[in-house]
């Protein structure tokens, strides 16, 4: 297993591949059909249809490793599953044939009298210690119309039953990939839809990179300022500006395993802080606060529900939250730096000083030119910004206000389009169904105003 | 192009020295990178202009030329740099690169193997991604190209984060000296499935695969090839697609001149001899138009197995 020394002079555990206590993992169960995020603890558990496994064997393995449900003396647990004792997905039967199909559905009727073990013969049989590949057999043996599906037809089947019977965890490390696309498939509001080629395009547009100071307006929860940060490898700042008193919640964040250098690195201050402080401009910034204070009672009412749904997407953080306080148990656990702390005065001085490098915008629900007219202003001159919004219309209006009004140049509105396919022998195809959209997008260059010489 | 460590980062006092590569922006369309010396002189339709008087002002400055006309002077970005250099080859551009960068899982650290090199476009933006203490190896077969590539990096200041090796891929696989330690591999060949075998014994577990083809066959064959060591093996095709924005006014059918000009396709402000035009509400109006790239190429994605 090769260390390079790049990983040590890296905030580290952001490339580490093995998991390790209290680290943060994405499970995936059945092959994408359910995807959850977990914290490794001792006590920590899932519950996989309905049984119990706890996750303390997936401590300490590889990300990529693979755990199948199986059911022993004690009760349900994961066991690993080693990946050449069931070939890759299943399908090395179906690439034999090159000569045509000729079985069809035409004699098959679909009337649920073809199984003929029942479901008292299955926990019979799980009583006395068969494991989940062996009842899949036994269906398979035990279905009277198995031999005359096609081999395709027979291959969903295996898959359908060895979903139910015992069903697989894949270990995965969370990546702003992986945590977005989690979240757009099953809760995608609360990430403003934002799809993730839509969030690949964030970084890049805006420039991100070692050293950066990024100016991120994230009303995504967080996972904006996350796929920044990561981006970032523990050098340069991110700021989360807000308006009013209280900063926006960043608890995606959390999921991406950022060493304590990354994370006091991800800093909040508000907009009066950052705004220039001479006399002519305190007059403004108090009216913005009054205007800001309305947006701040939004933000309290997305804080409380989105704070529950979160939850809902752990599954089983209540459990973990528990096991985290006790410190003992694991000193690796206790995370000394919180991201999102209030920026202290010199970081905020030096940021009015220098300009940030990069500004990116992603306030879904809110108008972009009045968030943009505040923002914008914050940067150095050549630098790149993009607003993500998920309607046009309010990007149109910031792009037009920002070219009459001098402040930018090299604007552009586009919308990412995505298309998955399925690739298979004599089966290729796009996939039947597709996201229609992943959102706008504005990008530009900031310039100054005036005309100097 | 990438800064080095705090002092370099865009900022306010960041000036143009001589020896800076700077972007010279006319439209956004009509942009070119120059290299900045203290005699150099850039002539272009709105006029001439010295290099003299760019020293010292801060990037994203308005320079006027000897005739009135200006440009600016933006810091240059792999963005920028996709869009303004040579093109020895096919690139790819940036709705592809970011999708691959982000896909790749690609961090500051990384190891990333590559080929072909082509015109760099990718590279540049590898760099980015895996600075300030990654690398990018990058190969191709071709020894002109690797050599004009070799130059952009030295000119856009990413030397010490790429390696251009000349080395025919498909034939003999990655060298062996970087058994185990890539990160990510990107593939843009056009048998790529040869390279395969080989990308999988560079790859660390878990490591990601990506295959750029523009065929379909292409990815059919990858496919098949990439069954024996990888799993969680998928396609995708990323466009961009752009919008024309202006601002305009859409007359009321009641309205008899506003209707009269509509038809005859006139875009100019009605010229009313009551003055009521200054009334008429204008609107920002946003569209798609013409004809717009259909298809670059697919992009597969691959996770190598773990093998306990």
């Amino acid at each position: 297993m090769s260390a390079n020394n790049s990983e040590e002079n890296l905030s580290g555990s952001q490339n580490r591949r093995i998991t390790w206590d209290g680290c943060s993992v994405l499970l995936d169960i059945n092959d994408g059909d359910r995807v959850l995020f977990a914290r490794l603890t001792a006590g920590s558990k899932i519950k996989i249809g309905d049984k119990n496994c706890s996750l303390l064997p997936l401590i300490g393995c590889p990300f990529g490793s693979s755990f199948q449900v199986e059911v022993g003396a004690e009760g349900p647990f994961l066991a690993p599953l080693i990946p050449n004792a069931q070939g890759n997905g299943l399908s090395e039967k179906t690439d034999d044939q090159t000569m045509e199909e000729c079985r069809d559905n035409r004699a098959l009727v679909d009337n649920n009298t073809a199984q003929s073990l029942t479901g008292e013969d299955i926990d019979g049989m799980r009583r006395k210690g068969a494991t989940g590949d062996e009842i899949v057999q036994a269906l398979i043996a035990n279905s009277a119309t198995f031999e005359k599906k096609t081999a395709f037809s027979q291959e969903k089947y295996r898959i359908k039953k060895q979903k139910k019977y015992a069903p697989r965890v894949l270990l995965r490390r969370p990546f702003a990939r992986s945590i977005c696309e989690a979240y757009f498939k099953k809760h995608a509001e609360k990430i403003g839809f934002l799809r993730v080629d839509t969030l690949s395009l964030l970084p890049s547009l805006a420039n991100v990179t070692a050293h950066s100071n990024v100016l991120v307006f994230d009303m995504l929860e967080g996972i904006v300022t996350g796929s920044v940060a990561e981006r970032m490898g523990g050098t340069g700042y991110v700021c989360n500006p807000y308006c009013g008193t209280t900063p926006l919640p960043i608890s995606i964040v959390r999921m991406f395993n950022f060493s304590d250098e990354t994370c006091k690195r991800i800093l909040s201050a508000s907009l009066t802080e950052l705004q220039p402080s001479d006399g002519e401009n305190s007059t403004s910034g108090d009216q913005l606060v009054d205007e800001c204070n309305i947006k701040e009672q939004q933000n309290k009412d997305t804080v409380s529900s989105s704070a529950k749904d979160l939850f809902n997407m752990e599954e089983i953080s209540t459990t973990n939250m528990e096991t985290d306080n006790n410190v003992a148990a694991s000193p690796k656990c206790a995370k000394t730096v919180k991201a999102g702390e209030k920026a202290p005065s010199e970081t905020i001085k030096h940021w009015k000083e220098h300009g940030f490098s990069s500004l990116i915008i992603a306030a879904p629900n809110l108008d972009a030119w009045d968030i943009a007219k505040d923002l914008v202003p914050l940067l150095s001159y050549s630098a790149p910004f993009v607003i993500y919004h998920q309607y046009l219309q309010p990007l149109a209006t910031c792009m037009h206000n920002l070219q009459s009004n001098k402040m930018a140049i090299n604007l552009q509105v586009s919308e990412p389009w995505l298309r998955e396919y399925q690739v298979l022998p004599s089966r290729t195809h796009p996939h039947m169904q597709m996201s229609s959209s992943g959102g706008y997008l504005l990008s530009g260059t900031r310039i100054s105003s005036s005309d100097q010489n | 192009m990438l800064p080095t460590d705090s002092t370099e980062t865009l900022s306010f006092n960041r000036c143009i020295t001589e020896g800076d590569l700077v972007i010279v922006y006319e439209r956004h369309d009509v942009m070119k990178a120059v290299q900045v010396s203290e005699k150099g002189v850039l002539q272009n339709r709105f006029g001439m202009f010295k290099h003299s008087d760019w020293i010292g002002k801060p990037f994203g400055s308005k320079i006027f030329s000897s005739k009135g006309g200006f440009v600016y002077l933006l810091a240059p970005t792999p963005e920028l740099w996709t869009l303004v250099l040579s093109h020895r080859t096919q690139i790819l551009y940036i709705a592809d690169i970011s999708f691959v960068v982000m896909y790749l899982e690609i961090v500051p650290g990384c190891v990333v193997l590559e080929s072909g090199t082509g015109s760099g476009s990718l590279s540049t933006s590898l760099a980015r991604a895996v600075a300030p203490h990654g690398h990018v190896y990058t190969f191709d077969f071709h020894e002109q190209r690797a050599a004009s590539a070799r130059e952009d990096f030295e000119r856009t200041g990413l030397s010490s984060l790429v390696t251009v090796g000349v080395r025919d891929i498909q034939g003999e696989g990655f060298p062996d000296e970087f058994s185990g330690r890539a990160d990510s591999v990107f593939l843009d060949l056009p048998q790529p499935w040869l390279a395969i075998p080989s990308a999988a014994k560079m790859l660390q577990q878990d490591g990601v695969l990506c295959s750029f083809s523009p065929c379909i066959e292409q990815v059919q064959r990858s496919c098949e090839t990439l069954k024996s060591s990888f799993t969680d093996i998928r396609t995708f095709e990323i466009l961009l697609q752009t919008y024309e924005v202006r601002e305009g006014h859409l007359p009321s059918w009641q309205d008899g001149d506003g209707v009269l000009a509509s038809l005859k396709g006139c875009k100019k402000r009605q010229r009313s001899t009551n003055g009521q035009e200054n009334s008429r509400p204008r609107t920002v109006l946003a569209r798609r138009m013409g004809e717009t790239r259909g298809h670059t190429g697919y992009l597969t994605f691959a996770r190598l197995n773990c093998v306990r």
